[in-house]
Order: C-alpha cells, then sequence, then structure tokens
C-alpha cells in the first residue's frame, strides 16, 4: 500500500442506518471479492455522510481477508498533482504503470474531474485497464457522475457499468447511534435525553453532528452540572427550534462572563494539546501500517485515557522499527526467504526476529571453492578439445556474458572436473564468492540442511555466489528436490547475469531422470564436449607428469607412453605413475625399457632369449594378486590361433 | 516547574505578571479574582506596603477543574515592579510557564517601561532561560486614559515589542482586555504542551 488508510476508518466503525445501509452492503461485496462484483463501485453523497470512511473501510475489510492485496488510496487531487508531477519529470508512462499492479484503488473525491480533460482521459484509460486486468477501482464523489460538470460521457458509462450508489443522510436513529457511538469513545456521558436532543436537531452532516457533540462535550466540562435536555438544545444551532416546546429551554448557567470564556477556551486548547499525543500516535500508526508494520503497540496506546510519555513510547517504537529494518536487510541478504517472515513486521517482538536472523547466521558459510590445484594453464590442449578450453577462457575472462550456462560434456577421466575447477580458479580471480562442488557434495547439503531446518540460509549460500560451478550434474538425476532447488537457483543467477558451468558424464540429451525443464536449460547455454584423448593430448600429459614427479623428461619414454591406448587422461597418467612407482622400486630411474617391460612384458634383448607375447596387456595387471598365475609368455601362440580357427 | 506532570495527571501553569511599578499588574489580578467564582478560586495573597505598593508579590491560584482528564491549576503572580526588589522579581520568576509584561502606555512611563523590558530580559537570561522561547505576550495597559498623555497601540508596540509577540490594549481597571490578555497568554503556554520541552 503506497497511501496509508486511516486506521479508524473501518466497518466497524462505520454506523449503519437506513440512508447508507445499500451502499455499506455494497462496499463490503466489492472488499470481499475486489474486482469481482460490483466494478467500479462509485459512492457518491453529500459531504460529512461517510464516503471517505467507507472508501478507507474497503481498503481495510479487502486487506484483512487478503494481506498480500496491493491497495492504493489517494484523492484525485493528489492523482492528478502526482501525475502532473510525473509528467514534468518526463516519468508518465511510470506514473500509469504504478497503477497498472494496484489490485484495489480507491479515488476520493473524484467530482474534481470537472474540466481536467486531460486527468479525465487517464482516469479513463486506468478504469479500463483495471476492469480488464479484474482489478477494482471504487471511485467517491459528492454528485452523481452525470453532474460532475463536463464529465467524459465515456466515463459516466463506465461508472454506469459498474454500481453507482449513494449514501444517504443519517436518519433520528442513526444520529442517536453516532452520537452514542462517538460521546462513547470520547468517554463523555450525557444525561439521558441529551444526545436525542440533539439528534432531534436534523443536523444531516455528521461532520457537523460530531461538532455539536463537541460543544456538549466543551460545556459539560466547563459547567458545574451536567447538561439537561433543553440546556443541549439552546447549545446547538436549530435544535432548539426542532424542538417543541423549546421556548422554555434555559440558557447555560455559566453565563457567557469572561471567566467562562476563558475558560472554555483553555480547555479547548489543553483538550486539543493534550489530545495531541494522540494525533501523534494516530500519525505514527498510519505511517507504519502503511510501511506494513504491525502497529499493535501503538494501537494499545490509543486505548489509553493517558499515556505518561506518549513521545517516548513512539520513540521506542521507531527504534524497534529501526532495529527490524537493520534485521531485515541482513536476512534479504543472508537468506532471502527469510526476509519476507512477518517477524520481521513485528516491532513488538524483535526478539523473535534477531532469533530468527541468528539462525540464518549460524546456517551461512562460505560456499566451496574450487580446488587450487586444477589450473587452465595445466590443462592440456589439442585440436579435439580446443573449442571447449576457448569457451572456458571466454567465460573466465567475460562471466555470464558469452555462454551461460557452460555445460561440458564427456566420459570420466577426460578433464572435465579438471576444466570446471580451473574455470573456477580464474573466475575466483575477478568475481565475488564463486561455488564450486559435485552434484553429490550439492544434495548432501541440501539433505543436511532440510535436516537442520536452514534451508533457507543454505539457499542464500548458493543465491549470492558470483558464479555456480556444478561437476558431475548428471549424478541430480531422480533427485526431484535437489533438481526443484537447482532449477531455482539457475533461473536466479541466469536473470541476474551470473556464470554457471555444468559437467555431465552424459550428453545433455542423455539426462534421464533430469527434468526437462532443468535439460533444456542446460542446453540453453553452450555444450562442448570433451572426448578420450588423442595423441597430443597424451603426449603433453605424460610430460608433464613425468616433469613434475621426476623433474625430468625421457622423450623415447614419453612418446612411448603417449602411444598407449587410453581411454582417459587419468589413464595416461596412470601409465606414467606405474612406470615411475616400478623404477623406484627398481632404484633405478624411469626409463623405456622399463615401461616396455612393465606394459608390453618385453624385458631387454640381453637377458632374455627373444619371446613372442600376445600384445595383449592387461590395464589392470597390477590388480593381480598372484603373478604366478598369469600367463605371462605364450610360446607359439600365433600358430594355435589359426589352427584353432580353423 | 514542570507544566505537565503525566503520573499525577496535573496541569499547572505559572503566569508572571511583570512590568514597571504601577503599571496595574496587581489591578489585574484583582480583576480576575473579582470574576473568578469562588469555588474555582484559591485565596488571593497579596503582600504590599503601607502605600499599597507589592512589597513581595501576589499570588492568585485558579483551579480550572479536570480537563481531558488533567487537574488544570492556573498560578497568577505579579512582581514588585519597583526597581529596587530586583531580587524578588528574580524569585518569582523562576519556573515561570510565561509572562505577561504590563507596560504602562502613559507617555512619561515610556523610560521605565524600557527598564523594565530590559530587566526582565536580563533576569530570564540570569536564569538560563531562552528568552525567544518562553511565552510573553504584551499588556499596554491604561490606554483608557486622555490620548495626549498615552501612546497608542501602534506606538508602544514599535518602542516594546521587537520580538512581533502578542500585545493587547488594555483598561485592568474597569477590566477591559484583562481577559484577552490572559486567554492570550494561557494558550501560548498550553501549546507548549504538545512541545513539552523546557524554556531554559
Amino acid at each position: 500500500m503506497t497511501v496509508t488508510l486511516n486506521p479508524c476508518y473501518r466497518f466497524e466503525t462505520f454506523v449503519v442506518g437506513a440512508g447508507n445501509r445499500l451502499a455499506v452492503t455494497a462496499a463490503k461485496a466489492v472488499a470481499e471479492s475486489p474486482g469481482t462484483v460490483y466494478n467500479p463501485l462509485f459512492i457518491y453523497a453529500r459531504p460529512g455522510l461517510g464516503k471517505t470512511h467507507l472508501l478507507m473501510a474497503i481498503g481495510h475489510a479487502a486487506r484483512g481477508i487478503n494481506a498480500r492485496l496491493s491497495v492504493e488510496y489517494l484523492t484525485l487531487d493528489e492523482f492528478v498533482e502526482a501525475f502532473h508531477a510525473a509528467i514534468a519529470a518526463g516519468h508518465g508512462e511510470a506514473y500509469r504503470k504504478r497503477f497498472w499492479d494496484v489490485d484495489l484503488l480507491l479515488v476520493d473525491d473524484v467530482q474534481f474531474l470537472t474540466h481536467r480533460r486531460e486527468m479525465q482521459a487517464e482516469l479513463l484509460r486506468l478504469t479500463d485497464t483495471l476492469q480488464v486486468a479484474n482489478r477494482q477501482i471504487v471511485l467517491t464523489s459528492d454528485r452523481p457522475p452525470a453532474e460532475i460538470e463536463a464529465l467524459d460521457e465515456r466515463l459516466v458509462r463506465r461508472f454506469a457499468g459498474g454500481l453507482v450508489i449513494d449514501v444517504g443522510a443519517p436518519d433520528y436513529e442513526t444520529r442517536v447511534a453516532i452520537l452514542r457511538r462517538k460521546a462513547e469513545e470520547r468517554r463523555a456521558q450525557f444525561a439521558d435525553g441529551v444526545l436525542e436532543a440533539v439528534a432531534e436537531a436534523e443536523i444531516d452532516n455528521v461532520r457537523e453532528l460530531l461538532g455539536a457533540l463537541s460543544r456538549l462535550i466543551a460545556f459539560q466540562s466547563v459547567g458545574d452540572a451536567p447538561l439537561d435536555p433543553a440546556q443541549a438544545r439552546s447549545l446547538i444551532p436549530g435544535a432548539a427550534a426542532a424542538s417543541s416546546g423549546s421556548s422554555t429551554a434555559t440558557p447555560v448557567p455559566a453565563s457567557r462572563d469572561e471567566f467562562s470564556e476563558f475558560l472554555s477556551e483553555v480547555t479547548a486548547t489543553v483538550a486539543q494539546q493534550v489530545d495531541d499525543w494522540r494525533r501523534k500516535v494516530g500519525a505514527a500508526i498510519l505511517r507504519w501500517d502503511g510501511e506494513g508494520y504491525r502497529t499493535a503497540q501503538l494501537e494499545v496506546l490509543l486505548e489509553q485515557e493517558m499515556v505518561a510519555d506518549p513521545e517516548q513510547a513512539i520513540r521506542e517504537y521507531e527504534a524497534a522499527v529501526e532495529r527490524l529494518q537493520g534485521l531485515h536487510a541482513e536476512a534479504a541478504t543472508l537468506a532471502p526467504d527469510l526476509a519476507g517472515s512477518p517477524l520481521f513486521r513485528d516491532p513488538g517482538d524483535v526478539a523473535a526476529a534477531e532469533a530468527l536472523l541468528s539462525r540464518a547466521r549460524e546456517g551461512v558459510h562460505p560456499p566451496p571453492a574450487p580446488s587450487p590445484l586444477w589450473r587452465l594453464t595445466d590443462f592440456a590442449v589439442s585440436e579435439a578439445n580446443r573449442m571447449a578450453l576457448e569457451a572456458a577462457r571466454a567465460v573466465a575472462a567475460e562471466p555470464g556474458s558469452h555462454y551461460n550456462p557452460l555445460v561440458i560434456v564427456g566420459p570420466a577421466g577426460v578433464g572435465k572436473t579438471h576444466l570446471l575447477h580451473a574455470i573456477g580458479n580464474q573466475l575466483s580471480h575477478s568475481c565475488g564468492p564463486i561455488a564450486c562442488l559435485s552434484a553429490p557434495e550439492f544434495t548432501g547439503e541440501l539433505i543436511e540442511a532440510i535436516d537442520r531446518d536452514a534451508v533457507g540460509a543454505w539457499r542464500a549460500r548458493y543465491r549470492q555466489v558470483e558464479a555456480f560451478l556444478l561437476d558431475d550434474v548428471h549424478l541430480v538425476a531422480d533427485k526431484d528436490r535437489t533438481q526443484e532447488e537447482l532449477f531455482v537457483l539457475f533461473n536466479i543467477l541466469l536473470e541476474s547475469g551470473r556464470q554457471m558451468v555444468f559437467s555431465s558424464r552424459l550428453p545433455t540429451g542423455e539426462l534421464s531422470g533430469v527434468a526437462d525443464r532443468l535439460r533444456t536449460r542446460f542446453e540453453g547455454g553452450l555444450v562442448v564436449e570433451l572426448s578420450a584423448p588423442d595423441l597430443e593430448v597424451r603426449e603433453q600429459v605424460v610430460e608433464r607428469a613425468l616433469a613434475a614427479k621426476t623433474g625430468a623428461t625421457d622423450d623415447e619414454l614419453a612418446s612411448y607412453l603417449a602411444s598407449r591406448p587410453a581411454q582417459s587422461v587419468r589413464g595416461v597418467q596412470h601409465l606414467v605413475t606405474r612406470v615411475i612407482e616400478a623404477a623406484e622400486a627398481r632404484h633405478a630411474p624411469p626409463s623405456l625399457a622399463l615401461a616396455r617391460e612393465l606394459l608390453d612384458g618385453v624385458t631387454a634383448p640381453s637377458s632374455r632369449a627373444a619371446t613372442r607375447s600376445s600384445g595383449i596387456v592387461s590395464p589392470t595387471a597390477t590388480g593381480v594378486k598372484n603373478r604366478e598365475k598369469v600367463i605371462w609368455e605364450w610360446p607359439n601362440v600365433g600358430d594355435r590361433v589359426i589352427e584353432d580357427w580353423r | 516547574m514542570s507544566l505537565v506532570n503525566f503520573t499525577a495527571r496535573e496541569i499547572t501553569c505559572k503566569i508572571v505578571y511583570y512590568g514597571p511599578g504601577r503599571s496595574g499588574k496587581t489591578t489585574n489580578l484583582q480583576y480576575v479574582y473579582g470574576r473568578v467564582p469562588e469555588s474555582r478560586r484559591g485565596r488571593m495573597v497579596s503582600l504590599a506596603t503601607q502605600t499599597d505598593r507589592t512589597l513581595f508579590f501576589d499570588f492568585l491560584p485558579l483551579e480550572l477543574g479536570s480537563i481531558s482528564g488533567f487537574t488544570t491549576k492556573f498560578q497568577l503572580y505579579t512582581v514588585p515592579g519597583q526597581s529596587y526588589y530586583n531580587a524578588t522579581r528574580k524569585l518569582v520568576l523562576q519556573g515561570a510557564d510565561g509572562v505577561v509584561f504590563v507596560a504602562d502606555s502613559q507617555a512619561r512611563r515610556f523610560d521605565d517601561n524600557i527598564e523594565s523590558l530590559q530587566n526582565l530580559q536580563d533576569n530570564l537570561l540570569a536564569q538560563g532561560v531562552d528568552v525567544r522561547r518562553l511565552p510573553i505576550v504584551l499588556q499596554y495597559n491604561k490606554q483608557d486614559l486622555p490620548s495626549d498623555l498615552t501612546l497608542s497601540h501602534e506606538e508602544m508596540d514599535d518602542a516594546l515589542n521587537f520580538r512581533a509577540v502578542q500585545s493587547f490594549s488594555a483598561d485592568a481597571l474597569h477590566g477591559h482586555g484583562v481577559f484577552e490578555t490572559l486567554r492570550g497568554i494561557s494558550e501560548h503556554v498550553l501549546k507548549r504542551l504538545a512541545a513539552g520541552s523546557p524554556v531554559a
């Protein structure tokens, strides 16, 4: 709600009589289901009969039913002034759009549309827009639409298309009821017949009626004895004439001498000043209620006859609001879903908001970072994986702007994780917090967060990152909650232009068990493939591995190892490791001969006669526990195989 | 003195009538006293010399009854106008919520008015009271005297009212302007209820 509603103007405080029953019924119907019954609802009445009260009561009631409803109240003058200001500032369109999202628009005093053609056109446009969107508009005026001078005929028809209803003057019974209720509110007690005497005056304006009541209260407080009906009549213009036999009415005992006048004036001033705290408290309620804070603390003050230090009470309330605002701001960063909690709107219970935030704080720690061991410069490049590498470099250079998401697809051991972490490391130099983890870790954290009832904080960790890198995303298959969270996170990050990188063992099109909405989002970015390492890659991997482990490179050995078939980089690295470990076991440097002996089973010519072997080497030879059970030499096996085939 | 005591639910206004000797301060109080019903006034205390000049001060308590839940009391004081009673004036002035400066409109008392007004300001300053914030009204008394002996309201304003406060013409002896002045100062004082801050 952008404009506050007077908290006193509610249906509960509106005295219903014959003259206004229909209008109140229509207003309640509109409040209960805005946009569906009478749209627009046009209420007209002479001044002082409760139009504004009804209008605001609709707003309060509608909001009471649905707190999320967007309600806006404004007078036509405010509407016009704001529009002119917006036009002058060049924000005319923004101003119009401001009202398009309002669920319930309450416009007071539209009779001032007279001769304002441009505003009539605006209101016409707005009415149409709101009606089409099933949003409610309620208007009030001091006269029916047809009597508003120079009002666009189309507007008259629009209003007539909804419900045009008037609020009639209160009858005697209603006047008595109003006077009694208001006297009770002001804690004023009158002798029997006094209020009835005033009601007889046929004051058909509620505001004037309340003025008459104020006069009674002031004079009764000045006089030494309670007013009687006759005195009341004499005080109220029109009452004496209205009352039969009023000629016998006696003047007020406190004759209009100077002291009485002085006392009357002092009474009015004191009342005004003493009650000023009520005005201040009321203003504070209006303000903070309008801003969505609970004002029960302040409303309690109004129920008291007197408050020792209302200023202090307001200050304390506002300090609590300020505290809540601080907590809310922190919560919005830590856990955006927690920020919507009503606890941040209740200054009467700041401790609860603090406790909530404290729990959120506990759940927040930095997201997993990429492993520093994997660097982009260590990634072996070849023609086969050049595209993936270039994409990675582009993403690292300008995250979020080129390929978002970047999905790295390939079989196990081809370097997906390396590339993913390498991108993460590059990004961590230029971006804020980076999240780099595997899908099972992601799921594991979620489960733990659910277990600790700290999902909000968990989400916050990831929603605040500048880049999100998820390894082995194919492992989210059949994990619905993880996919749900990942989907929401994906959208948030994508909308805010933050980089995402995924790796998957399976091509995106083959991700069974992954929701289409997620799979298609992966495909919406750039999918690059890493295939089994070609010779060029293998050479680089071997050279680097040898250099890293022995400090030197043996070209023959490197060439030999690189020439070995391998389905993955990891496999190549494994070969190198095997050779080095064997060399260490023999206390000799790694050599081609050793490698051939180890990998091919070929011993050095000097030590054995020429033998034949199958050429088949178990890649997992080291896994065989008992070497004696392995037939290492197959004499004339070629001849025998041919024989068998025959 | 606290203007409003929320705990005791009491409003007490101390209004001091200040001005040069024989300007009509006591006459103001006497007129008020005469118009207040007995039930609402306390005993007026006047300590006067044999020549009827105020020696110490006049004190008139007014009980205005319960207003908006507050027992409201007005205390009207006068100070001795003669310049040699400055210690008494200071004493009476302490805790004043408002001051009525009663000036003598006779042209020949012009300097006395100036001197007394200056004295008022000096005494307030000495008590740490911000003269600009203390409610003050001016009453130009004896305007009923022949015009060739008195200064007009405008002339009095020109001479004394450099702070542009509210000013009243009066004939305190016959009551003209007395209650108007009292109402004027009362309104100013009571409006400070909302402000709630001390003058000093």
